[in-house]
């Protein structure tokens, strides 16, 4: 058995360890697991040209990067912040697990390409979630305001993902629930495609209480960061 | 035959990206220019390079791995350009005139996919099919983007320049981050073709005390959690696995029932694409897009929630696969 088209994993772990720049470090480790493996350089250049192209959807929300370039310059971004700062009663908490729930029931129904991170959260959650922190945390100061609106747009963003994976495999139609029943039909085993879905659920209910529960907390101890700050200040004042 | 194929949409976004290349150059951006317009021709010549290589002919996806392998070389060089945003007092005068109408064009994205998602395939045009039925909700996207640009265009009442401007800084907001899915899909192409899953699973097997159920719901569960780790994906890491251990061990040892082995391996590999940057469009991607200062920030977002989620994981699998 050749084991040296390990060398490629070895090459990754190391580049994204010495935050080599990932598109190089990325191709690299596909060139030198090929020639390793004992392909010649033409059929690596093959191999990744065709797998390159077969791969082309993963870059069709781009598209959606016109229509929401021309909103944010009207201000949509600054719109939404506005209009969640006099909602008094949707909190970052409230307003995450919403779209937590929202989310993992469309990809349960396959509408996994309805929402994401640039269909909606660049332009719409990641602004809520950062004017719902800020009202949050009053009296914060520079610093902390701003490494708690980052937090806020990254836990954003982490429930866009945490919604459609444990929400997608749910859904019988396509993806995670084809591929697993296509393998074992391979295998000679025939499942019912709904009986796999069916042992997802679990785990999507799970993946809601659990996050559910995180992004409560996590959203208490912005507030009680902003405070003790604000408390500090105070007291250097006083 | 159906009207609207995808390759319509892979043509209007290597339009988008010579526009992009356009700009960078007038502003000497060599780097960013070559990029999107090396980006742009692959993307323009996709569907080409696929017919030929399913025909034999290995010529036209030999140039298109040269220009990933261009790619490769051009993104170490290319600087964070300040493409120059509106100035906020405008935003904010803007946003104060739209108010709500604002939220309409954006809100037709999800709205307009979800559309054509559910009744696509039903749309005729004189006996023609509209849409492909597997690649609707896709081409639900990008119908929904053009329907989305038209309507914000209409709405904000920008001048057409203002159209490839503001795409042109989002998209060099995202860089070469935005080209990283693609290339790790490549990656995983190469490394099914090197034998790399192969091998580490032979290397798994060796070491796996395969009396005990539990410790073969670890290896499988950890297994799927670490493959899918190196690779970023856990479609990949699942035939691996699965053939290598949940099969032979789970399924045929000990008796476990397929379909519980089957969704719970795949669920474990979740929990490990919530904690790798190798996938991108997941976890380096939203870092770009979002203007994070910090790479990991949405990994360090995401672990909290997919460690004891991962625990609940291997409990169900271990429970119920014997039940």
């Amino acid at each position: 058995m050749n084991m040296w088209p390990l060398l490629g994993v070895a090459l990754v772990v190391l580049g994204f360890a010495r935050r080599w720049n990932p598109v190089l470090v990325v191709v690299s480790a596909g060139v030198l697991s090929g020639l390793l493996a004992g392909f010649s350089i033409a059929q690596i250049l093959a191999l990744l040209g065709t797998s390159f192209e077969s791969n082309r959807a993963l870059l069709l929300y781009v598209l959606t990067l016109p229509a929401i370039g021309l909103l944010e310059r009207a201000g949509l971004r600054e719109h939404a912040q506005r209009w969640i700062e006099r909602l008094h009663g949707l909190t970052l908490s409230r307003l995450l697990i919403g779209y937590l729930g929202l989310r993992q029931i469309l990809s349960m129904l396959g509408l996994t390409n309805v929402a994401g991170q640039a269909q909606t959260v660049r332009p719409l959650l990641a602004p809520m979630a950062e004017a719902a922190a800020m009202r949050e945390s009053p009296g914060a100061d520079a610093s902390t305001a701003a490494q708690i609106r980052e937090e806020a747009r990254a836990l954003a963003a982490a429930t866009d993902n945490i919604g459609l994976f444990f929400g997608e495999d749910v859904f019988i139609a396509l993806g995670a629930v084809l591929l697993i029943h296509g393998f074992y039909v391979s295998q000679g085993i025939d499942l019912q495609p709904l009986h796999i879905a069916l042992w997802a659920l679990p785990t999507a209910i799970a993946a809601f209480v659990i996050h559910a529960l995180r992004v409560h907390l996590v959203t208490r101890a912005m507030a009680r960061r902003a405070r003790a700050v604000q408390a500090s200040d105070d007291h250097a004042a006083a | 035959m159906t009207m609207l194929q995808l390759e319509w949409a892979y043509a209007a976004l290597a339009l988008l990206l010579i526009g992009t290349a356009w700009l960078n150059l007038r502003q000497r951006h060599w780097a960013q220019a070559a990029f999107w317009m090396v980006l742009a021709a692959l993307f323009a010549s996709g569907h080409w390079v696929l017919r030929a290589q399913q025909s034999g002919h290995a010529q036209p996806a030999q140039i298109a791995g040269i220009g990933v392998l261009a790619l490769a070389l051009l993104a170490p060089m290319m600087r964070r350009v300040d493409a120059g945003e509106a100035p906020l007092r405008l935003r904010q005068l803007r946003a104060g005139v739209l108010g709500h109408w604002l939220f309409m064009p954006a809100l037709l994205i999800p709205g307009v996919t979800l559309l054509i998602a559910l009744f696509g395939a039903d749309l005729h045009w004189y006996g023609t099919t509209l849409f492909v039925a597997a690649q609707q909700t896709l081409m639900g996207l990008a119908v929904a983007s053009l329907v989305a640009l038209l309507a914000a265009w209409r709405l904000t009442r920008a001048p057409a320049g203002a159209v490839l401007h503001e795409s042109r800084r989002l998209i060099d907001t995202l860089g070469w981050a935005a080209l990283l899915p693609l290339v790790l899909a490549a990656l995983g192409g190469v490394f099914e073709a090197a034998g790399v899953g192969r091998v580490l699973s032979t290397l798994m097997g060796d070491v796996i005390p395969t009396t005990s159920f539990a410790a073969c719901v670890l290896a499988y569960g950890l297994g799927m959690v670490v493959f899918t780790v190196i690779m970023g994906n856990a479609f990949a890491a699942f035939p691996v696995l699965t053939a290598g251990v949940g099969l032979p061990l789970l399924v045929r040892l000990h008796g476990a029932d397929p379909a519980v082995v089957g969704s719970l391996g795949m669920l474990c590999g979740y929990c490990g694409t919530l904690l790798t940057p190798m996938a991108a469009n997941f976890n380096i991607v939203p870092v770009a897009l979002l203007e994070l200062r910090n790479p990991w920030s949405v990994i360090r977002a995401q672990w909290p929630t997919a460690l004891p989620l991962l625990v609940f994981n291997l409990f169900a699998l271990y429970l119920l696969a014997m039940r």
